[in-house]
């Protein structure tokens, strides 16, 4: 959403496609994808490649609604890979040591919502830029899970703990977590109250104070909320595979980060949207893929990751000049 | 800003280290010899480096979040030169140090000619540059290095390492730099106030064009000596540098906002997490556990410098 798609006078069609223009851009590019690649190797669109591309990283779609929140609140976040990590691992723990199934998924969750909103509550009350809390934090999360965990795997998880593997109505339950979050993400930042102080505290934070809302209370419930997001993408992390391996995920907070930003979401804060992340996060899965089937070597994709945020961010900037 | 409100944080830092030294001296009988202090200089080199630059980057405002990147990028340009193309050793040494320094240029004009934040700006090189290590060396690493090259990370001058020599002569550099020249001011002014900079004559983007270039030579510098100390090269060195680096920048006083810190504050920074990190692992705690000792030493000096902010009513 940018300022255009509020603009009155323009035909409701030309003002769908301003104001999601970023959004357009990546679904299309997605479909391209598909065509082209599945044009040159047929197995591209194989039920089991298509079914990995989505199952396999709604988790990071999930985790990239919470990081759009954030973003859009003009704060981030540079720990969630590793809040992710420390989740699975505690609810990996928590499952094999015998406590109920949902003690195991909903403590991890509450642990994330409890450290964002200490993290919300540091950034919001002391002033300290969230980039220099949340490294902080990556340090602390990162070093606490590996001296607790010593490097080891969790196997011989309980079979009704894999919630991730579930398929109702034979679709991944991944899937429809990542479908259902988007939408009421979406519908929450759109018409409640709550969700559209987020975007008027990104966008000028004593004007939104002016205009009597609590930027420190909004603060603190952004980072909550990512922390609920968080929470819940690591529990589908956790349960993705036969093992959880204990370990941060390289990159997740990078690729997170990239699918808010590419998805629309403007790094300076006030605008974007979560489906526009939902669909960037499609898109690396894709592109991802795409290179394994086009023969290219995997060692390239954060290469071609780094370029697409960049070319993104400097679209970004342009657009922004050309409209002063 | 007098002298004394601008070394109170120095001061309080030093008398930290000193009590870090005094206590970890205590706790552990191999600390505090001076075969453990010359070896524990030789490790803090590469980060104290990078840090010296990312100490004007932060004080223009800025950050740079790709020297871990470029540090990567540059064992492996090296690596391949020397190993792949065959270049002789020294000329595939300049040769990548260029391209290291070729990258924070990169970073530079992102910044200043787009206006990019930095913050971004960086995180997207970050992901660049180390993507490009990972491609261009395809996860192999170059070993077999000749015993000559092992000088940079592994030789002494007068009993001292040479790379803490480096160090030394690169602080005194740059803190001359920071604390003497026009350069240096208008490095303050920038991180002050921007537009007035600007409107007072400052050349801000030439300025910030210089200090991002400069952070990407100190990476590749470090990369030389990386390298040369680890003996080979692989594409995943430096990650999460920029980490220890800024960490120590910002606990040495450097204002994340930008517009003041000085290299002292840095020097003393560094070494204050060095002697942690060593002191701690001498005392037994893991090596893990010294990463949360720094996160969480980061975090409280940061508070505590934010809460004195607000008592001096800024």
């Amino acid at each position: 959403m940018t300022a255009a798609a509020l603009s009155p006078g323009r035909s409701n069609l030309h003002r769908f496609l301003s104001g999601y223009g970023q959004e357009i851009v990546v679904l299309l590019s997605i479909v391209a994808l598909f065509v082209v690649v599945g044009a040159i190797n047929h197995r591209f669109l194989s039920d089991t490649n298509i079914n990995s591309i989505f199952a396999g990283n709604a988790y990071i779609a999930i985790a990239a609604i919470g990081m759009s929140m954030v973003i859009i609140a003009g704060h981030i976040d540079v720990s969630v890979g590793a809040l992710i990590g420390v989740i699975a691992t505690i609810a990996g723990t928590l499952a094999v040591s015998g406590y109920p199934i949902w003690v195991a998924w909903t403590v991890p969750i509450l642990f994330a919502i409890a450290v964002n909103a200490g993290v919300g509550t540091l950034v919001a009350y002391t002033r300290i830029p969230s980039i220099v809390v949340t490294l902080g934090m990556l340090s602390i999360l990162k070093g606490g899970l590996i001296s607790a965990t010593a490097g080891e795997w969790i196997s011989n998880l309980p079979p009704e703990f894999m919630i991730a593997q579930m398929r109702p109505f034979g679709i991944p339950s991944a899937v429809w977590f990542m479908v259902a979050l988007t939408i009421i993400a979406s519908l929450f930042l759109r018409y409640t109250d709550f969700g559209r102080s987020i975007y008027a505290v990104g966008g000028n934070m004593e004007a939104a104070r002016a205009a009597g809302i609590n930027p420190e209370r909004t603060v603190i419930g952004v980072f909550a909320l990512h922390g609920l997001f968080a929470g819940i993408a690591g529990i589908l992390f956790a349960t993705q595979l036969q093992v959880i391996q204990s370990t941060v995920p390289p990159n997740l907070e990078l690729t997170v980060i990239t699918a808010s930003v590419i998805g629309g979401v403007s790094i300076l804060g006030g605008t974007g949207t979560v489906i526009g992340s939902t669909l960037a996060a499609i898109l690396f899965a894709c592109i991802g893929s795409a290179l394994i089937f086009l023969n290219v070597s995997a060692y390239w994709l954060r290469a071609v990751l780094g370029l697409m945020i960049l070319a993104t961010v400097l679209a970004d900037m342009a657009r922004r000049r050309r409209a002063k | 800003m007098t002298v004394a409100k601008l070394f109170r944080h120095e001061t309080i830092l030093a008398i930290l280290t000193v009590i870090a030294m005094i206590v970890l001296a205590s706790l552990s009988d191999k600390f505090f010899t001076l075969d453990n202090l010359l070896n524990q200089g030789r490790l803090m080199a590469e980060v104290g480096l990078i840090s010296l630059a990312m100490t004007f980057v932060i004080v223009t405002g800025g950050i740079d979040l790709s020297v871990g990147s470029i540090l990567g990028l540059t064992a492996i340009l090296l690596g391949v030169f020397w190993h792949n193309v065959g270049l002789p050793l020294p000329a595939a040494i300049l040769l990548a140090m260029v391209c290291g320094t070729f990258a924070g240029w990169v970073n530079g004009l992102i910044i200043t000619r787009f206006s990019v934040p930095p913050l971004i700006a960086t995180l997207a090189t970050l992901a660049l540059y180390r993507g490009l290590a990972e491609g261009i060396s395809e996860a192999r690493s170059v070993r077999g290095y000749p015993e000559w090259f092992f000088f940079f990370g592994q030789g002494e001058v007068l009993g001292v390492p040479f790379q803490l020599w480096v160090m030394g002569i690169a602080t005194l550099i740059a803190a001359a730099i920071l604390g003497l020249t026009p350069f240096g001011r208008a490095t303050y002014a920038i991180g002050a106030n921007e537009v007035a900079a600007r409107f007072s004559g400052i050349r801000v983007d030439a300025t910030k064009l210089w200090i991002y270039t400069a952070s990407g030579f100190c990476a590749a510098l470090a990369a030389v000596i990386f390298v040369s100390r680890v003996t080979t090269t692989r594409s995943d060195m430096g990650t999460g540098l920029e980490l220890d680096a800024i960490t120590a920048v910002v606990l040495g006083g450097t204002s994340i906002f930008g517009g003041r810190g000085t290299i002292i504050g840095t020097a003393l920074g560094l070494i204050l997490i060095q002697a942690l990190k060593n002191g701690l692992a001498l005392s037994g705690v893991k090596g893990d556990g010294t990463i949360v000792v720094i996160g969480l030493v980061l975090i409280g000096a940061i508070l505590v410098g934010a809460l004195f902010d607000r008592n001096r009513g800024g």
